[in-house]
């Protein structure tokens, strides 16, 4: 949509994020080529990874040889923007990206931080990802993930409200229902 | 014979001590008793006026989770509102600035009233030195009782970060009335991320019985904890 790539092909972007961590294994193993070749290769033509405070560089590449164009930056005040714009999300365990994207009914693999000392985050994506909400990957098995992945697979998540929290609250207080 | 009276003295003195510490003990133990038993009783059984109160903000995903719940709540029923977020945070207090900037333009200050931001000193930072944290544990919990005179809120509104336990204890220590301050209902709702077990403050003040009411989203933590709400996944 509006490249003037030369090429015919959609533009399919994939957003990698860490959110305001430091996950260097994850931008490192999306920079590798075999996980470059083989999202080329599931027909996604652009990398987007947002890096956070990582000290990790990725490799910046502008032409489609193979694999996907690959770009970067650290932090952004328009976040929301690549979410939407993206037709795969890789991201960190973090519950904030994990519910707006699954918000966006955007396929996402998450991938579980094991540097992390109090990992309680995998908790929350292995849960929903047994619902099949996500697919959930280490840094180590991002690769496998994205060849076996099927986003057909995945069923939409249906985001909750706090209605029945209200409910209780009002109630506790001794305010009506309404 | 000098020594002996001495140790009689001290031996008297400290039976006196122990008598009354005993004594104190038991009057602070039917409170304390009191209002574990009061805490699941609903508040006011007749429409009340609207109440102060207090929302404790934290990072990694627990901002927007409380901002999803007050959402949802009546504002009109809560004014004027607090946020507290810890004095190294500087992003969650601006979303609750949008988000209450967002309400004034919807509803004027006259339905939704006013709102005011502080932040609080966090007992220990990521990396810090146990021996150093003693000493910023001591003037976090000052903070946290300055900030809880000056606000006395009526409710408290807490979802997991770590800045909120000293508040909560705090919330609880006003209700024994030896200080006579405020009864605040305090609820606290874990995080959509605990599936399998409860924060560190989430078990603390569940197990101390400091929140009047406890929610959780993931039924493993309701069979794990049978005095939480299973309130269902709120995001």
């Amino acid at each position: 949509m509006g490249e003037t790539g030369g090429t015919v092909k959609e533009k399919k972007v994939v957003f990698v994020t860490v959110g305001t961590t430091c996950f260097d294994a994850l931008v490192r193993a999306v920079d590798t080529p075999e996980v470059k070749k083989e999202l080329f290769r599931k027909g996604y033509t652009n990398i987007l990874i947002q890096i956070g405070r990582g000290s990790y560089i990725p490799t910046k590449s502008t032409v489609e040889n193979g694999s996907a164009v690959l770009e970067y930056f650290t932090f952004s005040s328009s976040i929301a923007d690549y979410f939407k714009e993206a037709s795969l999300v890789i991201s960190h365990a973090g519950s904030g990206s994990i519910f707006e994207t699954l918000r966006l009914g955007k396929p996402l693999i998450v991938v579980v931080n094991e540097d992390l000392m109090d990992n309680h985050q995998s908790e929350l994506a292995e849960e929903l990802a047994e619902k099949k909400h996500l697919f959930c990957a280490r840094p180590q098995t991002l690769y496998q993930t994205i060849m076996d992945m099927d986003t057909g697979s995945l069923i939409a998540y249906q985001p909750g409200d706090a209605e029945s929290v209200t409910k209780f609250i009002n109630r506790y207080l001794g305010f009506p229902d309404d | 014979m000098e020594k002996g009276s001495y140790c009689l003295s001290a031996m008297s003195a400290s039976n006196l001590v122990l008598l009354f510490t005993i004594g104190v003990v038991t009057i602070v133990m039917i409170r304390i008793m009191y209002i574990v038993y009061r805490r699941s009783k609903p508040l006011n059984p007749k429409s009340p006026q609207p109440l102060s109160a207090l929302i404790v903000l934290g990072s990694g995903g627990h901002t927007a989770e409380m901002l999803n719940l007050l959402n949802v709540l009546q504002m009109e029923r809560f004014k004027p509102r607090f946020y507290i977020a810890a004095a190294t945070d500087n992003m969650s207090l601006q979303k609750a600035r949008v988000y209450e900037d967002s309400l004034l333009d919807k509803a004027g200050v006259d339905a939704v009233g006013r709102a005011e931001f502080m932040q609080i000193y966090r007992s220990r930072e990521v990396g810090q030195s146990y021996i150093t944290s003693i000493g910023t544990t001591l003037i976090a919990i000052a903070h946290a009782l300055w900030l809880m005179i000056k606000i006395r809120p009526k409710v408290i509104l807490c979802n997991g970060p770590g800045t909120c336990v000293p508040l909560c204890v705090i919330a609880f220590f006003f209700k024994l009335q030896v200080l006579g301050i405020r009864w605040s209902s305090v609820f606290y709702v874990e995080s959509i991320a605990r599936v399998r077990k409860l924060s560190l403050s989430g078990l603390l003040l569940y197990k101390l019985h400091m929140v009047d009411q406890l929610f959780v989203q993931w039924p493993k933590l309701k069979e794990k904890h049978p005095r939480a709400h299973y309130v269902g996944c709120l995001m």
